[in-house]
């Protein structure tokens, strides 16, 4: 046996599995971000890249310093938080509600999944005269489009959470005599969380795109009321700065999420 | 407390998985169903459990089930049933909170029937820590905690290797000898019924009905792994079904 082995040609077997399994690497995000400024610097400074084409990071800076010391830079960035944070909760709560009544209702489903459907695709920033209309030019029409923005999608998502939930697990519940109460809080909403917060991820960040959509339509203070500005004056600078702050509130948003999925689904293997 | 199967038959929408069955299960037995896959083995325990109803016939409860009995008719099933985000002592906690024992009083139940399953050090554990063989011994345990009258066994070794599924065994088997339970235990392993049924109730294949009751009178404690006249039943099981599964699994599925 060994004899016959030695005779013909012998090689490691080449490997050919791995791959496929996305691991966690530290830094190289964060590299990407610098490399991208420094680049960008770099271009400015040097003329490669005109000052028309894009602002040099460091006058961006600038520009941060200046609205910090203006104290402009809090006058517009917290009434914009709290119409953000008042419109969300308001549509993502509600979202969840009425999804789960979909999910566990026949009836509520029947009826209901059309209407969402139907509203949908529809561009809810056309629909801001109508809620200035219904709730007046001030903060109440905001806070409703923000709410309706992130309410359909948080409907979707929480709906198809609760129909993903294990049946086998629902199934136990009834042979244990559980009451219907007990089933609904104890299985199906544990077992829908992972869902609606990956679901709150996608419609959180719809919020912010109508928080400045609305903004820019009929503001003082806010983030969308100072990009309009910046733009219609052509001002690069304050421009990237409002995009910065925006930029910072979805990094911010994602990470409260991923602090509650940490918390909340510790058990997921 | 005694069940009584009477005339059951069922079907799903044209398919008819079911027919004609007439059972006794009497108290303090245990009684195991094999049959070939799709004979509604499990849709069986279903019905007696009630999580689903009978087309036709109906399934009798004589007499009261035990007053401590919690929840008569308890199931243990095949993929275990566990909340994942809930810890052992979670669930099995989770089946005692509705009858509104909370507490030094759940803690006491949850206590005995850990040391009953040797899972005492696991209390705290997550099910995705488990070994599927600790996982089954959870749920056996929350079964356990409820007092049940009857256990409803569906395939619940089946998930399980072979030498996890023997050591099980072993378990099941301590457990009744210490403590005799009502059990209708369903598998599609001949092994494991002639290890643990007084009687083996072999169904046909699809629709599903009641070829042969075989008793098994050696008693339990002094059946072991390889005894001779358990091979002789098992083999005569086989011969019983070997047809019936033959023909089973050339069968087209339509559902």
């Amino acid at each position: 046996m060994s004899d016959s082995v030695q005779a013909k040609q012998t090689k490691p077997v080449a490997f050919r599995g791995g791959g496929f399994s996305p691991i966690h690497i530290k830094w190289v995000g964060l590299s990407v971000f610098v490399t991208l400024i420094l680049v960008l610097e770099a271009g400015t400074r040097s003329g490669f890249i005109s000052n028309l084409t894009m602002p040099r990071p460091s006058d961006v800076g600038w520009t941060f310093v200046e609205l910090w010391t203006s104290g402009l830079l809090w006058k517009h960035v917290l009434p914009s938080v709290s119409r953000l944070l008042v419109g969300a909760t308001l549509g993502a709560s509600l979202g969840i509600g009425v999804g789960i009544l979909i999910g566990l209702f026949s009836y509520i489903r029947a009826g209901l999944v059309p209407l969402i459907s139907a509203i949908f695709p529809v561009p809810k920033i056309a629909l801001l005269p109508l809620f200035v209309i219904w709730f007046g030019i001030d903060e109440t029409s905001k806070y409703a489009l923000i709410a309706f923005g992130t309410f359909t999608p948080t409907v979707v998502s929480t709906f198809g959470a609760v129909d993903n939930v294990d049946r086998s697990l629902i199934r136990m519940g009834q042979s244990f005599s559980l009451s219907w109460f007990s089933i609904v809080t104890k299985i199906v909403l544990p077992g829908a969380m992972p869902g609606i917060l990956s679901g709150l991820r996608v419609s959180l960040a719809i919020a912010i795109i109508l928080l400045v959509a609305a903004e820019m339509l009929g503001a003082e203070y806010g983030i969308g009321a100072y990009i309009l500005q910046a733009g219609s004056l052509y001002d690069l600078e304050r421009l990237f700065a409002g995009v910065v702050i925006l930029s910072v509130m979805g990094v911010t948003v994602s990470a409260v999420i991923g602090f509650f999925e940490k918390r909340l689904l510790g058990w997921r293997s | 407390m005694d069940l009584r199967l009477e005339n059951i038959g069922h079907s799903y929408g044209d398919m008819e998985v079911m027919q004609g069955m007439d059972l006794e299960i009497p108290a303090g037995k245990r009684v195991c169903s094999v049959g070939p896959s799709g004979c509604g083995k499990s849709t069986l325990l279903r019905l007696i459990g009630g999580l689903e109803q009978p087309t036709t016939g109906r399934v009798l409860q004589i007499g009261e089930p035990p007053a401590e009995s919690l929840n008569p008719l308890t199931f243990v099933f095949q993929d275990f049933a566990l909340l994942p985000w809930r810890t052992v002592e979670g669930n099995i906690s989770l089946v005692l909170e509705d009858h509104g024992i909370r507490g030094k009083q759940a803690d006491a139940i949850i206590s005995d029937v850990l040391a009953r399953t040797k899972l005492t050090e696991f209390r705290k554990a997550l099910p995705k820590q488990l070994s599927g063989g600790m996982k089954q011994r959870v749920a056996i345990s929350r079964a356990l905690a409820v007092n049940p009258a009857v256990m409803l066994m569906d395939e619940p070794l089946s998930a399980l290797d072979s030498q996890t599924r023997e050591l099980l065994m072993d378990d099941l088997v301590s457990l009744w000898t210490r403590e005799p339970f009502t059990a209708v235990y369903v598998t599609h392993n001949l092994h494991e019924a002639v290890r643990l049924g007084h009687f083996i109730v072999v169904l046909s294949r699809r629709p599903g009905r009641i070829r042969e009751v075989v008793a098994v009178d050696k008693p339990l404690a002094e059946r072991e792994l390889g005894d001779a006249d358990l091979e002789q039943t098992q083999k005569y099981l086989w011969n019983l079904m070997r047809e019936e599964a033959l023909a089973a699994d050339k069968e087209l599925i339509n559902v």
